[in-house]
């Protein structure tokens, strides 16, 4: 059942060292005050999952929270690298970064088949890519009615998932609007979820196929307003372009990065970071 | 080619760049109706200007979940408000590549790239080796299963012998394999779900499509005032040329104000620091 927490008490209890963890949200809704407060507390060793890492994982893995990466699509949309991730990949910096390499559609399955409870995804996918060369968890299966061979990858189960969302009720119940992603799925695949939104209401008003999350399909929630910015959240605020484009240069260089970390991130109250 | 209308200026440009009689070019390769699985920069300019033009009922799809969107101004992500805004519906992404892609709902696959091989294989993962990259590319997203799940691919890129090479380093996504013959000898019921392939390279200089025997690619049209030593020069294989190429027909007025104006929509969007929320 969900709890309402403080940022700080909702990370500090639910996402651990070592843990597996996905801060999903493709494009929109990306939690980044969570991810801050994870870097605050400066989590080690984890595991990280996300279709699209962008700029908060090129943080967290920057700032050295990562020993692993599973994604599918690695940078800084319509702007280009990401250089923190690069510097990990290719020069091992500020810590060997192990990655785990999907495509978007094995990756949505992946989650699909988590939240299902299932061992598997199973799709007509990979087909000609040298991807399967390169990840041992992209396998094949033989379709007992047809035949047919089908790539198979493991579900996504993660320790715990965090992610953004418009807002909650005072019961706990969460309403998630606009491009919704794997948000559903990526919850309800893991062991344990942190929920942050933009404000707490008296009622959700969603219409009767809303993406709702129930409450007691929730772990925790944190208010946290301005929580996903600088991208965006559909009905309160809009993405911010600007700092996609100037996360370019601030994130090519390692201590220009350090330094905008440390004004930016480590140094400001929780849910208050730009 | 432009939609004919009343008003519109139909006569030839007399002023474009290279970049944009690709985008033109490209835009006229999507027919009226046409469901299009829309990649993320120059297919997306492309696409919208068809959709602005002579196919206003072109279908876009963004693999965020935005289905037949209409967006004002090109989106600088594929996950941009605006795209969700101006969608018919907005479906989770894995009901997005299962259903509507997965599903064979998809006409074309509109595909940029880093590097593009002499059998339209394309890699978007990184030049060099796996484990010890040169360079970090982002990686598959979509486009793996684009590749294949459309009923046919456009790909969209720049001219250069750096991305037109005899073998990618890396297949990301599948064109015809690294004999041309990978998609020949499918299983009876991966081929009935399996896609042409990339039926239509766009670059700033030419046209280019597989042959029909050995799907290797070959330049079929020349783009006014390019020579075929500028195409031999910027690509990376001994390029073959198709009897009698075309002359790619230059773009109309029309569409290059379009495209303008487009454009500077979109630059005047994004560089807005406080926009409006996305309702």
């Amino acid at each position: 059942m969900a709890e309402f927490l403080s940022l700080h008490e909702a990370i500090a209890r639910h996402v651990h060292d070592g843990d597996i963890v996905a801060l999903e949200g493709f494009t929109h809704l990306i939690p980044f005050a969570a991810g801050h407060e994870i870097i605050r507390q400066k989590r080690q060793n984890l595991t990280l999952i996300r279709m699209t890492p962008d700029l908060l994982y090129d943080q967290m893995i920057g700032m050295g929270c990562a020993s692993k990466l599973i994604f599918s699509w690695g940078g800084n949309p319509g702007v280009g690298s990401l250089h923190r991730l690069r510097d990990a990949v290719e020069k091992h910096y500020p810590a060997k970064l192990e990655i785990l390499e999907h495509s978007h559609a094995a990756m949505a399955c992946a989650w699909e088949a988590g939240a299902a409870g299932l061992p598997l995804a199973v799709l007509r996918g990979y087909l000609g890519s040298d991807l399967p060369r390169v990840n041992q968890d992209i396998r094949h299966i033989d379709c007992p009615f047809t035949g047919e061979r089908l790539a198979a990858i493991p579900a996504n189960r993660p320790d715990v998932t965090v992610v953004h969302a418009q807002k909650a009720d005072r019961a706990g119940n969460v309403l998630i609007e606009g491009i919704i992603g794997v948000q559903k799925e990526a919850v309800l695949a893991a062991r344990r979820s942190v929920v942050t939104v933009e404000e707490v209401v008296d009622s959700l008003e969603a219409t009767p196929n809303a993406c709702v999350l129930p409450a007691w399909a929730i772990s925790a929630i944190a208010v946290a307003p301005g929580g996903a910015a600088p991208s965006y959240t559909h009905g309160y605020y809009a993405r911010r372009n600007d700092v996609y484009k100037q996360w370019d240069a601030i994130a090519r260089d390692r201590d220009t990065f350090r330094q905008w970390m440390e004004d930016n991130v480590m140094t400001v109250e929780e849910g208050v970071s730009a | 080619m432009s939609d004919g209308s009343p008003g519109h200026d139909n006569t030839t440009a007399h002023d474009y760049t290279a970049t944009e009689m690709m985008t033109v070019t490209a835009s006229r390769a999507l027919t009226n109706g046409t469901t299009c699985f829309v990649g993320i920069g120059l297919p997306s300019e492309a696409a919208n200007l068809a959709r602005l033009t002579h196919a206003p009922d072109t279908v876009l799809i963004y693999e965020s979940g935005t289905l037949q969107t209409r967006p004002d101004v090109l989106p600088l992500s594929i996950g941009d408000g605006e795209l969700c805004d101006t969608a018919l519906s907005t479906v989770s992404v894995p009901e997005m590549f299962r259903y509507w892609l997965q599903g064979g709902r998809v006409d074309v696959g509109f595909l940029g790239t880093a590097q593009i091989d002499r059998y339209a294989n394309l890699n978007t993962t990184l030049i060099g080796d796996y484990r010890e990259p040169k360079v970090r590319l982002p990686g598959g997203g979509g486009a793996p299963e684009i590749a294949t799940n459309s009923r046919e691919v456009f790909v969209m890129i720049k001219h250069s012998a750096r991305a037109f090479v005899e073998e990618v380093d890396f297949i990301t996504s599948l064109g015809f394999g690294r004999d041309g013959r990978a998609r020949d000898d499918l299983h009876p019921e991966t081929a009935r779900h399996t896609g042409r392939g990339p039926t239509l390279v766009i670059t700033d200089l030419c046209l280019m499509r597989p042959d029909p025997d050995t799907h290797e690619l070959v330049v079929t049209s020349i783009h006014p005032g390019v020579t075929r030593e500028q195409i031999i020069e910027a690509t990376g294989w001994s390029v073959r040329f198709v009897n009698a190429p075309e002359a790619t027909p230059e773009p109309s007025a029309h569409e290059v104000q379009v495209l303008r104006e487009l454009k500077a929509r979109t630059e005047r969007h994004h560089a807005g620091h406080h926009e409006e929320a996305s309702a």
